[in-house]
């Protein structure tokens, strides 16, 4: 079975794919890709399903050694890759000769790369996902981040070229614009959410830093004036999603991301809608951002948008043969 | 049913029915009735239910909806499904647990204070929590961990002012009016009175957890030689 071998694991390096969506009623949450833009379009460029099972490398990333030629795609943070040497440009296919060791670096701009293999990483669906669920400890690879010394098992390869001595590098490129946005200070779209803050616009009105005690659980933030909720009563548990803004007692916002518990207590003061996760999951401790508000119908077209942008991805993938077949 | 729950947009990718506000039994029950009765229905567009004390989120594959607000389309099909539907007569498959606990010692640190708090000896902390049959009324927090209704309302007590860094598996508490059980080591606030050697949750097993919303809970007191925590993870 063709596998990849995990030689220096990165800061938190694990497998993710769309994440689970039929076990909430167990406590199980999503979990899946942080940033799915960024994963879809990884799959998409290796010729894979755009929900298959990819390497999420948070910060700084792992060094890795394929044993047989494959097709990658490094997608999301840019970040310093290369290959026995061979500077590896991100958002583009990558056929990588057998036996060569990849080595990711720190992220430069953003927070989370997606590693896209042809195949996919064939670890086992546990409730009906390949994704690591890391507060509960199980799927992914035996439940946990990547350690040195781990083999990762990869799903069939779909595609058959000529042995290859050093990697060929599609000439072209996707561009993340405006899925992804890696500035200083971005702007969110955030719907309405149950609870009211005093005053009602109070997390509209100013500028808030992504804290570095954030996880993949939720992007930490802080203001410089603390947030009121309108009413202080105490709250029954009640179901929370990826992107609910959350207000715990000390005033300063959690926005939940993809390993969001499935309910929760804290006043919920809004939503971010789902086209605007990816960029959030990019959010580096130190970094700004802006809450700007939005109507479900805003957010329903800007979904609809980034479903159509990533549609024609998958399309032109389909339709690129002509340097496919140049390279096979 | 009786009264229709608010129907409430939960992002734009769920909504949220809200049967009540508070911590109640009866309130409760018409939530896992009318879970049950969505997976019963199971419109192409419903990805899952999150049923918690008082509510419970409806998860919405909008992929499968057009238009220029899929929520609001779902919103209309919801009102009307729960005007025609009578959710409360649906029959909730209801079964009978039985919890081991291995009550204080090591294993249930915060059993003597929380008899002193409550003004009891320990052996009645006992006596009183073995006797009641509880209702598990969500699972949530982290996957497995249950809610449980139903203590004994000389029990309730709140949670630490700080959380423990680390609680076992298997670890019984009381929160406030509610029993919980840790399925995995972590931090933890809730005040511990004993362990349980069972598994609550194993994602290789089926089904995964060995609770369920709605399940029928009460807890029988064990000595430790008959605590055999070895087929599980701590």
């Amino acid at each position: 079975m063709m596998s990849i071998d995990v030689l220096v694991p990165g800061l938190l390096t694990t497998v993710q794919d769309g994440g689970r969506h039929h076990a909430h009623g167990i406590g199980v949450g999503v979990a899946g890709a942080a940033d799915a833009y960024s994963m879809n379009v990884a799959n998409l460029l290796v010729g894979n399903p755009p929900t298959a099972a990819v390497l999420e490398i948070n910060l700084s990333g792992p060094r890795l050694l394929f044993r047989r030629a494959t097709t990658l795609a490094i997608c999301g943070a840019h970040i310093d890759a290369q290959a026995d040497g061979i500077a590896l440009p991100g958002w583009r296919p990558i056929y990588l000769p057998a036996r060569s060791t990849v080595l990711l670096g720190a992220c430069r701009a953003g927070a989370r790369v997606y590693l896209a293999v042809d195949g996919g990483i064939a670890v086992p669906e546990i409730l009906g996902s390949r994704s690591t669920d890391l507060r509960g400890g199980f799927g992914g690879f035996h439940g946990r981040a990547l350690r040195a010394g781990d083999r990762l098992p990869l799903g069939a390869s779909h595609t058959r070229r000529r042995a290859l001595d050093a990697p060929i590098i599609a000439p072209w490129w996707i561009d993340h614009e405006p899925d992804l946005d890696f500035a200083e200070s971005i702007a969110v779209r955030v719907l309405q959410g149950s609870d009211a803050t005093a005053p009602s616009d109070a997390l509209l009105t100013q500028e808030f830093i992504v804290d570095a005690a954030s996880n993949r659980q939720g992007l930490r933030l802080h203001g410089a004036s603390p947030l009121r909720a309108a009413n202080a009563r105490e709250r029954v548990s009640e179901p929370v999603v990826p992107g609910t803004v959350q207000l715990p007692p000390d005033g300063q916002p959690i926005v939940l991301l993809a390993d969001a518990q499935t309910v929760g207590g804290y006043p919920r003061i809004g939503h971010v809608i789902a086209a605007d996760l990816p960029r959030l999951a990019q959010r580096r401790p130190g970094q700004g951002l802006r809450f700007i508000p939005v109507d479900a119908r805003q957010a329903a077209l800007a979904n609809a948008q980034q479903r159509a942008r990533l549609g024609r991805i998958a399309v032109a993938m389909g339709t690129v043969g002509d340097w496919e077949k140049a390279t096979r | 049913m009786s009264a229709m729950p608010h129907i409430e947009p939960l992002g734009d990718s769920a909504l949220l029915l809200r049967f009540g506000d508070g911590v109640d039994a009866a309130i409760n029950q018409r939530v896992h009735a009318c879970a049950a009765a969505l997976h019963a229905w199971a419109p192409a567009w419903l990805l899952d239910v999150t049923p918690a004390h008082a509510s419970l989120a409806v998860h919405i594959d909008t992929n499968t909806l057009g238009g220029t607000d899929p929520l609001d389309t779902v919103h209309a099909e919801l009102a009307s499904w729960l005007a025609e539907t009578r959710t409360n007569s649906i029959e909730i498959r209801e079964r009978f647990v039985e919890i081991p606990v291995l009550y204080g010692g090591d294993s249930g640190p915060d059993l003597e204070i929380l008899a002193t708090l409550a003004g009891m000896n320990p052996a009645e902390v006992v006596t009183r929590h073995t006797a009641a049959i509880c209702t598990v009324a969500m699972l949530g927090f982290a996957p497995g961990f249950p809610y449980l209704l139903g203590l004994d309302p000389a029990l309730a007590m709140p949670r630490r002012a700080n959380p423990r860094a680390r609680v076992e598996a298997g670890s019984v508490g009381i929160g406030g009016a509610q029993t919980g059980i840790y399925p995995a080591a972590g931090p933890g606030g809730w005040r511990i009175i004993g362990r349980t050697p069972l598994r609550l949750f194993d994602a290789a097993r089926d089904p995964p957890s060995l609770l369920q919303a709605g399940d029928r809970v009460r807890f029988v007191a064990i000595d430790a030689a008959h605590f055999a925590p070895a087929d599980r993870r701590t």
